[in-house]
C-alpha cells in the first residue's frame, strides 16, 4: 500500500503463541497453568534455575510445535537444535534463554510456510520452540519505575515463536494476518489465545527505504493495529528517515518509546544449548503427527464446500469458529439442508455467547432446519424459534409449537396478498419482468404484508403473474 | 579410637553389615582424623557431622535386625562442594555462591545415599572448578597431605586431599578438563573421569557442561570401582545420560591387554623424571601380561586450545545465573538500576580466575568471533575424536602421565597460561568423551605420580580392572601426616 506520503509499508511480525494445552511446562513438570497462581507459587529448581538443575524437554511440546509448523505450510526439520539465547534480565532465571537459531548452525524446528490472507499469502519465515521468561511488574511506567517485582511462575512456559517475512503492508492487514493465525492454531487445539498474554506479538516495521525500527511489548492482537498505525504515522513524519532502533510499545499511554538503538543492540552470543540433545522428527513420525492432528480452518472450508454443498464465502464463515463448526458437524448428521443449517448457524448463533451444552440441542436445531426446508415454517420464524429459545432456555421445536408458527402456503391466500401488492404499486410488475432485484424487491414487499408466508410460494406464484400464467 | 580407618573403604560395606564393624564407630573415627587433621590441610568447606553418625548409628540399628544394607553401608563421602546435597550449603568456592542451600540432592548422590553410603561433608576446591591447584578457592587453599608446601591439585583438590589423608573413604570429585585426575595424581590417589553421559550431571553445578563428568575418588581402585558403580546409570532428569547398561567389572587378570603408550603425552613439556615413572609403570603393566606398543594422535597438541575455548565460553554463559536476584550473594548498595546491581554483585562475588575465564567465554561468543573460535574449536574436537577412536581400534586402553609435571609449590608463580599448560594431558579425555583414569604409580622426590589409561566409551571396567590389577603390584603407601601408618 503506498501511503499519503508515498512511502510503501513493510511489516514483519513476530508472534509468541503459549501451547497453553500443555499440562507441563517446557523442560519441567511444574504446571502450566499459572494465571490463577499467587505470584511465584508455579516454580522448581528447573524453572527458576537453581544451579545444577539440567532441562528435560516436554515430548508433548515438539508435537504441537509441528502441528502449528505443519498447518502453517511449513517444512519440519528432521533434526532441529536449541541454542542458548545470553542476555541479563531480571526475569530471565539463567542468565539466558533456551531458545532456537537459524543462523550460526542452528535449525528451528520449521521454516519456509505460508498462509494465505484476503487472498494474499504472507510467507513464513520460521517458527522455533522457546521458553518464555519469567514477568517484571512495574510501579507506574517502564521509564519511570524506581522498582520492579518479579514473578517467575511464568519462566519455562512453552512457547512457538512464529517469524513472518516483511509481506504486510497496513496495520489492518497485520490484525487480520493474526486473527487467522488465531484461529488455525486454536483449532489444532494446542493454544488458547483468548488467555492473557497466551499470544504476544513483536513487530517489525519499516517505511520504503528506510530504516527498521521493532516495536516490542505488545500484548494482544487489539492492540497491534493501534501500535502499528502509531508507528507508521510516526516514522511519517521522519518521511523515511526514521533511524534504526526497538521500541516499546506503552499501552496505557497508545505510544512507542525508544529503548535503544541498534548500534546498541544485544549480541546475544547465540551457541548450542549442551545439556539438549537435538529434536530428531523421522518424516514418519511428521507424518503421524500430521495424520492425528485436527483440521485447520482452510482444510475445515474447502470439505464444507465439497462434502455439504455449502457456498465458499458461508463455508469459509463457518469454518473459522472452531465452536460453530462442530456444532455443524453435529447437526449435519442428522438431517439434510446443510446450506439452511450452516446459515442460520454463522447468521444466528456467531453474534452472541454459544449457547450452553445441552441449551440447544442438535436433534432441536436439526429439527428447526428442517421445518424449513419443508416449508413448515419460513426462516424469519425459525430465527424467531431460536432467539425466543435462547432467551428464554425453552425447547426451540417447543417454542414453535407454543407460538403456533407456521407458514402460509395456501396458494390462494398468497395470490391476494400479491394481488394487493401490484395494486398498491403500479409498474412495479412491469419492472420486475426484466430485471432480478426488481423482482426480489416485489417478493419482499409481499413478505412484509404477511410474514409468515412461504417465500418459495410467493416466487413461485409472482414468477407466475410475470409470465401471464 | 583408633587413629586411621582399619580397613580398605571397599571392605567396609561387607563388615558393617554382617555387624563385624559398627558404622558408627568407624565414621566417628573419621571425624576424629578430619579434627586432627584437616586444620593443616584444609580439605572440607563443611561437615556434617550430626547427620553422618545419625545415618551410621541408623545403618548398624539395621544391621542388628539383619536387615539387607546398601552395597556401600557406611563408607564415609567426602563430596566437592560443587555437587547439590539437599539442606547442605553449596558454595562451589565463590563467595557468590555463599549461603546458597539448594532444596535438591544430585542423582549421583541420591544413589550414594539409597546404597547407604554417608555422605561426611563438602569439599574445598577451585572456585567453580577452574583450576588446577585448589588455591582459587574464596576459602582459602588446600594442602597437599604428602607435602604441605605443595598444592594438592585441582580442581577436586579437597576431595583427594579428604581420601589421601584417610579424612574420608572414598570422594566425588568432578572432572571438566582433569579436575579429577590431577589431583588424584598429586595425591596419589585413584581418580576416575567416566565417559560423558555415563554419571548424571543433575545437581552438578555446571561449568563446561559439554566437557564435564561426576566421578569417584579414593585410595584404592576397588572402593572406587563400588562408587562408580553405585552412581552410573541412565538418569531421566540428564538428558545427555546415557541409556548404555553400565558394564560390570569383570573377573580375571590383564593378560593380553593391548596398551598403547601415547606418544604426544610423553613429550618435550613432562618432566623427564616423570615420564621415566610412567614408563616404569608401563612396563610393570607388561610384567601383569599387558602387551604395550606406542601411537600417536596428531591432534593432540590443539586440544588446549580447543578446551579452553569450548570451556570457556560454556562457562561464561553456565555462570550468567548469578545476578544476585535470587540467591547468593547480592550487592545492591548504590546501584540505581538493576544493570548495575548485577555488575556490583558479579565483581564482587567472583574470583580472578573465573572473572578472565567469563570474559575469555564471552569474547569467543561475541558476533564476528564465534566461527573463528568456537565454531572451529568443535571441528577440532570431533577430528581429535575421530583419532582416538582409530587409536582405541589398535589398543585396549591408551596410556601416558597424568599430570606432566610433580605438584607444584604453594605460591609459586606461574602466568595463567603456564597454569593451563600443565592440563595438556587431560583435556583430550573430556573433549572426547572418554572415561580416563588416574593410578598412583609411584613416587620421585618423595612426590607421586599418577599414570593416566583412557579407554573406549563405557569402558569403565577396563579402567578398573587395570587400576585394582596394578594397585595389587604397587602396594599401598601412607602420607607422612606425623603418625604411624
Amino acid at each position: 500500500m503506498q501511503t499519503e506520503s508515498g512511502l510503501k509499508v513493510k511489516i514483519g511480525l513476530e508472534v509468541h503463541c503459549q501451547l497453553t494445552a500443555l499440562r507441563t511446562k517446557l523442560f519441567c513438570t511444574c504446571s502450566s497453568d499459572y494465571r490463577s497462581s499467587e505470584p511465584n507459587e508455579k516454580i522448581c529448581p528447573v524453572c527458576f534455575g537453581l544451579p545444577g538443575t539440567l532441562p528435560v524437554l516436554n515430548a508433548k511440546a515438539v508435537e504441537y510445535a509441528t502441528m502449528i509448523a505443519l498447518a502453517l505450510n511449513c517444512t519440519v526439520a528432521n533434526r532441529s537444535v536449541f541454542y542458548r539465547k545470553n542476555y541479563f534480565y531480571p526475569d530471565l532465571p539463567k542468565g539466558f534463554q533456551i531458545s532456537q537459531y537459524d543462523k550460526a548452525g542452528g535449525v528451528a524446528i520449521a521454516s519456509g510456510g505460508e498462509v494465505e490472507v484476503g487472498g494474499k499469502r504472507v510467507r513464513i519465515t520460521r517458527i522455533q520452540l522457546e521458553e518464555d521468561p519469567g514477568k517484571l511488574t512495574y510501579e507506574g511506567t517502564i521509564d519511570k519505575s524506581t522498582y520492579s517485582l518479579v514473578d517467575y511462575n511464568r519462566a519455562g512456559i512453552a512457547l512457538v515463536e512464529i517469524v513472518t517475512e516483511p509481506d504486510i503492508e497496513d496495520a489492518r492487514e497485520a490484525k487480520v494476518f493474526l486473527e487467522k493465525l488465531r484461529s488455525i492454531i486454536e483449532s489444532l487445539g494446542v493454544s488458547n489465545g483468548e488467555l492473557d498474554g497466551a499470544m504476544r506479538c513483536d513487530a517489525n516495521i519499516s517505511l520504503a527505504g528506510g530504516a527498521r525500527v521493532e516495536v516490542k511489548n505488545i500484548s494482544s492482537f487489539k492492540e497491534v493495529e493501534k501500535a502499528l498505525n502509531y508507528e507508521i504515522l510516526r516514522q511519517r513524519t521522519f518521511s523515511g528517515n526514521a533511524s534504526s532502533e526497538t521500541r516499546h510499545w506503552d499501552e496505557r499511554r497508545s505510544i512507542t518509546i525508544a529503548l535503544r538503538s541498534k548500534e546498541e543492540e544485544q549480541d546475544y552470543r547465540y551457541f548450542p544449548e549442551p545439556d539438549l540433545r537435538p529434536i530428531v522428527l523421522e518424516p514418519a513420525a511428521i507424518a503421524s503427527v500430521q495424520r492425528a492432528m485436527p483440521e485447520v480452518v482452510d482444510a475445515r472450508a474447502s470439505r464444507y464446500a465439497n462434502e455439504f454443498g455449502l457456498s465458499k464465502q458461508l463455508a469459509k464463515e463457518l469454518a473459522a469458529n472452531k465452536d460453530l463448526s462442530a456444532f455443524f458437524e453435529e447437526c449435519a448428521k442428522l438431517g439434510q439442508g446443510h446450506q439452511e443449517m450452516a446459515g442460520l448457524i454463522v447468521g444466528e448463533l456467531s453474534a452472541r455467547p454459544l449457547p450452553a451444552a445441552g441449551a440447544l440441542p442438535p436433534e432441536d436445531f436439526a429439527a428447526l432446519v428442517k421445518m424449513i426446508e419443508t416449508s413448515a415454517i419460513t426462516r424469519a420464524q425459525a430465527k424467531e424459534a431460536l432467539r425466543e429459545g435462547l432467551r428464554t432456555g425453552h425447547r426451540v421445536v417447543d417454542v414453535v409449537k407454543q407460538k403456533n408458527l407456521s407458514a402460509v402456503v395456501d396458494e390462494r391466500a398468497i395470490a391476494a396478498l400479491i394481488d394487493r401488492v401490484v395494486a398498491a404499486r403500479p409498474g412495479a410488475l412491469e419492472e420486475a419482468r426484466g430485471d432480478k432485484k426488481s423482482f426480489s424487491y416485489l417478493v419482499g414487499q409481499v413478505l412484509k404484508e404477511e410474514p409468515k408466508a412461504q417465500p418459495g410460494v410467493v416466487a413461485k406464484l409472482l414468477a407466475q403473474r410475470l409470465h401471464g400464467k | 579410637m583408633k587413629s586411621r580407618p582399619p580397613v580398605g573403604a571397599h571392605l567396609v560395606p561387607s563388615m558393617v553389615s554382617r555387624g563385624e564393624m559398627s558404622a558408627e564407630e568407624y565414621i566417628a573415627s573419621m571425624f576424629e582424623r578430619i579434627g586432627r587433621l584437616d586444620s593443616s590441610i584444609h580439605a572440607y568447606l563443611q561437615l556434617d557431622r550430626d547427620g553422618a553418625l545419625s545415618k551410621a548409628r541408623a545403618l548398624d540399628h539395621r544391621a542388628r535386625r539383619g536387615e539387607r544394607l546398601g552395597k556401600l553401608a557406611g563408607m564415609g563421602v567426602a563430596v566437592k562442594d560443587i555437587i547439590c546435597v539437599r539442606s547442605l550449603q553449596a558454595t562451589c568456592g565463590s563467595k557468590i555462591l555463599e549461603g546458597f542451600v539448594p532444596p535438591y540432592s544430585a542423582t549421583a548422590i541420591q544413589r550414594i545415599e539409597r546404597e547407604d553410603g554417608i555422605v561426611l561433608g563438602k569439599t574445598n576446591l577451585d572456585e567453580f572448578g577452574m583450576g588446577n591447584t585448589t588455591q582459587n578457592s574464596a576459602f582459602g587453599p588446600t594442602l597437599n597431605p604428602w607435602d604441605l608446601a605443595r598444592v594438592p591439585g585441582g580442581s577436586s583438590g579437597g576431595s583427594a586431599a579428604a581420601v589421601a589423608a584417610g579424612m574420608a573413604s572414598v570422594a566425588l570429585g568432578s572432572d571438566t578438563g582433569g579436575s579429577i585426575r590431577c589431583p588424584a595424581s598429586f595425591c596419589s590417589v585413584v581418580g576416575l573421569k567416566p565417559t560423558y553421559g555415563r554419571v548424571s550431571r543433575y545437581g552438578l553445578i555446571p561449568y563446561a557442561n559439554s566437557l564435564e563428568q561426576i566421578g569417584p575418588m579414593g585410595r584404592e581402585a576397588e572402593g572406587v570401582s563400588l562408587l562408580f558403580e553405585a552412581i552410573a546409570g541412565h538418569d531421566p532428569q540428564d538428558a545427555t545420560s546415557s541409556p548404555e547398561p553400565v558394564r560390570p567389572l569383570s573377573a580375571g587378570g590383564i593378560e593380553g591387554l593391548r596398551v598403547g603408550r601415547i606418544k604426544e603425552f610423553f613429550g618435550e613439556g613432562a618432566q623427564p623424571k616423570v615420564k621415566e615413572k610412567v614408563m616404569d609403570g608401563c612396563e610393570r603393566l607388561e610384567t601383569l601380561g599387558a602387551k604395550a606398543g606406542e601411537t600417536s594422535i596428531a591432534s593432540l597438541p590443539y586440544s588446549l586450545a580447543v578446551y579452553y575455548i569450548i570451556a570457556m565460553a560454556e562457562a561464561s554463559s553456565n555462570l550468567s545465573r548469578y545476578d544476585g536476584v535470587r540467591y547468593g550473594l547480592s550487592v545492591e548498595k548504590g546501584a540505581a538500576d538493576w544493570n548495575t546491581a548485577f555488575a556490583k554483585t558479579r565483581s564482587e562475588g567472583f574470583g580472578e580466575e573465573v572473572k578472565r575465564r567469563i570474559l575469555l567465554g564471552t569474547f569467543v561468543l561475541s558476533a564476528g568471533y564465534y566461527e573463528a573460535y568456537y565454531v572451529r574449536a568443535q571441528k577440532v574436537r570431533e577430528l581429535l575424536t575421530r583419532e582416538f577412536a582409530l587409536a582405541l581400534k589398535k589398543f585396549d586402553v591408551l596410556l601416558g602421565p597424568t599430570m606432566p609435571v610433580l605438584p607444584p609449590k604453594v605460591g609459586e608463580k606461574v602466568t595463567p597460561l603456564e597454569d593451563y599448560l600443565i592440563d595438556i594431558n587431560t583435556v583430550a579425555a573430556n573433549l572426547t568423551g572418554l572415561p580416563a583414569i588416574s593410578i598412583p604409580c609411584g613416587f620421585v622426590d618423595g612426590l607421586p605420580v599418577g599414570m593416566q589409561l583412557i579407554a573406549p566409551r563405557f569402558r569403565e571396567d577396563l579402567l578398573l580392572k587395570v587400576a585394582i590389577a596394578f594397585g595389587k603390584e604397587q602396594g599401598l603407601e601412607s602420607p607422612p601426616l606425623g603418625e604411624a601408618a
